[in-house]
């Protein structure tokens, strides 16, 4: 009888705290367990300010995907790796481009779709990008005055 | 000729202290090599698991609640002063799943249960059962320290984890409920700032932990000396190794991981 | 047959065994009486290797139990001894019937029925049965002991050391555990060693005395022999005089 308690006792608590670790990680971990499905895109930018693996890809403010990979390629420029949702589809005249929440909240890609018949399949990349705005930058034409 | 004595007496002290690292470590390296022998003691592993785990899930959740509940007071006064109050959720979140978690709810199991194995083996020292289980060529290893490790393997990360959300389910209470700020604001931003990587660092702080603390008091309880009293300093002398440990394990991980 | 040749060991500078020369012969009865703290135990702990002596050898039937075992802390030789400790060293996590069937569970693949019909037999030879639920805990001192001893002996082992069988127990039942220890040597013919310091009683159980002291073996003998010793030592910790060659505390 002792016995069996035990044993459902032990069951349950290591179902709860795997529970609250499997909760943690895919919450807030963004482990994408079930969450697979979706394809691969490439976009190369000349800067991308500080975008990390984990950001989100936005259209129109909805999130449609996330950011995989951020990687220096041969010629100093930065490919960002990302998954879409299946069921979005991507133009190939789609412009990807880096945008800050906020004024210093995190970096995230907006892409603006476009108009072309063809969509960007598995693997795909995206031709159109821009660069994120280095707010320094930006502040220091201004303060210098070459803010056209 | 003092100053003689006192030289022999330094070396006296780190040769003693070197013999029992030396002997700790190859303690620990029999434990783990028994780990993969068969045969396996499920049983017992069982019963350290309802004993680490289950009975640590009341102090868990009442110390894990609490940190959360005060972590969030705190942070939300220290970013109230940038006006980024909106950062609350993420920030009580990344404390407690990157150090906190681990490290509070490794403390509290050590406090609660580290202690008692060190006293439960070192009195089947005293009271000869780990000779009778020598004398019966049956390795005392396999049956007190293996399941102990075992199951400090398991449960550490799982109360770790516990703890972790319990804690940012009490920060919730105080930053929500009680500081008026959005429920969406405290959640969403949490997923965008914690990587799969901090949860990584948390349950491998947690693991090793659960390692430290089996070890430490396997070890203390195992080489206990004569009498009650014997048990009682070994008792302390682990509690207060793997508290030390933990920290110092924390900070190392911590400084080389980042 | 046990032979005991030149056992030295020190601890800490201290000289606890300076060359014991003893012969245990086979199926006999052996009980060692000296003072306490003369390293009675210490003695024992040696026979089943859990010390390692500085010198000298113990030969059990005719192979140095201190060279196959080594530095091992687990031996295979010792499953031919049964222990019965001095406070019997019951695992208190287990009940009566799981420490009794402990050796048998572990050792052997003995099917569960067969298990339960020996245990049953154990707590029958040492007049216990049906406490088989309890928990150690939950015995007095002598119920501990003779579970203890239904251990020691479920494996029926060549050799059963038993160290101070009765210490701590009130005279009726330290008289019923001699004559336990005689009967079941009967039963099993076993070779037993006691260490003991109950004077008379040792000498109607056992085969042999011999008398420990301050590391040596002073004297072995038929219990009649030891009885009549004309050696002051013997004559002095049989009568339990304070005058005499032995030092005693004030």
């Amino acid at each position: 009888m002792k016995r069996i308690d035990l044993e459902l006792m032990v069951g349950i608590f290591v179902v709860f705290g795997l529970f609250s670790l499997g909760y943690i990680s895919v919450k807030m971990g963004n482990l994408d367990l079930f969450n697979k499905e979706g394809y691969r895109v490439y976009a190369e930018f000349e800067k991308v300010g500080g975008l990390k693996p984990g950001a989100s890809v936005e259209i129109a403010g909805v999130a449609v995907g996330r950011v995989r990979d951020v990687r220096l390629t041969e010629d100093y420029t930065a490919l960002v790796e990302m998954t879409i949702k299946t069921d979005v589809k991507l133009q190939q005249d789609a412009i990807a481009s880096v945008k800050t929440k906020g004024l210093i909240g995190e970096k995230y890609i907006e892409i603006t779709p476009g108009g072309a018949e063809e969509t960007i399949p598995n693997g795909g990349r995206i031709e159109e990008t821009e660069s994120a705005v280095d707010i320094e930058e930006l502040i220091s034409k201004f303060v210098f005055g070459k803010v056209e | 000729m003092l100053f003689e004595r006192f030289l022999k007496s330094i070396g006296r002290v780190v040769l003693r202290e070197l013999r029992n690292l030396g002997s700790m470590f190859i303690f620990l390296f029999n434990a783990l090599v028994h780990i993969f022998i068969p045969p396996f003691k499920f049983k017992q592993l069982l019963r350290q698991i309802w004993f680490l785990g289950n009975k640590s899930i009341l102090v868990i959740l009442l110390t894990g609640s609490f940190t959360g509940m005060v972590l969030a007071l705190q942070i939300f006064y220290t970013l109230s002063k940038f006006g980024s109050e909106a950062l609350l959720g993420p920030a009580v979140a990344l404390s407690l799943i990157r150090e906190l978690g681990p490290v509070l709810s490794a403390l509290m199991v050590t406090g609660r249960a580290g202690s008692a194995l060190t006293a439960e083996i070192g009195i089947m020292r005293i009271t000869e059962q780990i000779d009778a289980l020598l004398s019966m060529a049956l390795s005392p290893i396999r049956y007190l320290v293996v399941p102990n490790i075992v199951a400090s393997l398991i449960v550490f990360p799982l109360l770790g984890a516990i703890f972790d959300l319990i804690g940012i389910f009490g920060g919730y209470v105080v930053g929500v409920k009680l500081l008026g700020l959005s429920s969406g604001t405290y959640f969403s931003k949490m997923d965008e700032f914690i990587d799969m990587e901090d949860i990584t660092i948390g349950f491998v702080k947690s693991l090793t932990f659960g390692l430290i603390v089996a070890w430490v008091c396997c070890y203390k309880g195992y080489n206990t000396g004569y009498g009650a009293k014997g048990v009682s300093k070994a008792t302390t002398e682990a509690v207060v190794l793997s508290s030390i440990l933990i920290l110092v394990w924390d900070y190392f991980i911590g400084s080389v991981w980042v | 047959m046990i032979e005991i040749i030149d056992l030295r060991k020190s601890f800490d500078g201290i000289e606890v065994l300076r060359g014991v020369n003893l012969v245990i012969n086979d199926r006999e009865l052996m009980v060692i009486i000296g003072k306490s703290g003369v390293g009675k135990s210490v003695l024992l702990k040696h026979l089943i290797g859990l010390y390692r002596p500085d010198s000298g050898k113990i030969l059990i039937d005719g192979s140095d139990i201190v060279q196959t075992c080594g530095k091992k802390e687990v031996c295979r030789l010792r499953e031919r001894f049964g222990v019965l400790f001095q406070g019997g060293a019951l695992f208190d996590s287990l009940t009566v019937f799981e420490n009794v069937a402990f050796p048998l569970q572990e050792k052997t693949k003995l099917p569960k029925r067969v298990i339960q019909e020996r245990v049953s037999e154990a707590l029958e030879d040492v007049g216990l049965s049906g406490i088989e639920n309890k928990y150690p805990a939950e015995l007095s001192g002598g119920m501990r002991k003779r579970v203890a001893l239904a251990r020691a002996l479920i494996t029926e082992p060549s050799i059963v050391l038993f160290d101070e069988p009765t210490t701590g127990l009130d005279p009726i039942s330290m008289h019923a555990i001699h004559r336990l220890i005689v009967r079941t040597h009967k039963k099993y013919r076993f070779t037993g060693i006691v260490i003991s310091h109950d004077i008379p009683q040792v000498f109607e159980i056992a085969d042999r005395v011999a008398m420990l002291h301050d590391g040596i073996i002073v004297e072995v003998g038929l219990p009649e022999e030891i009885q009549n010793s004309e050696n002051p030592i013997v004559k002095q910790f049989i009568t339990g005089s304070l005058e005499g060659p032995i030092k005693v505390m004030d």
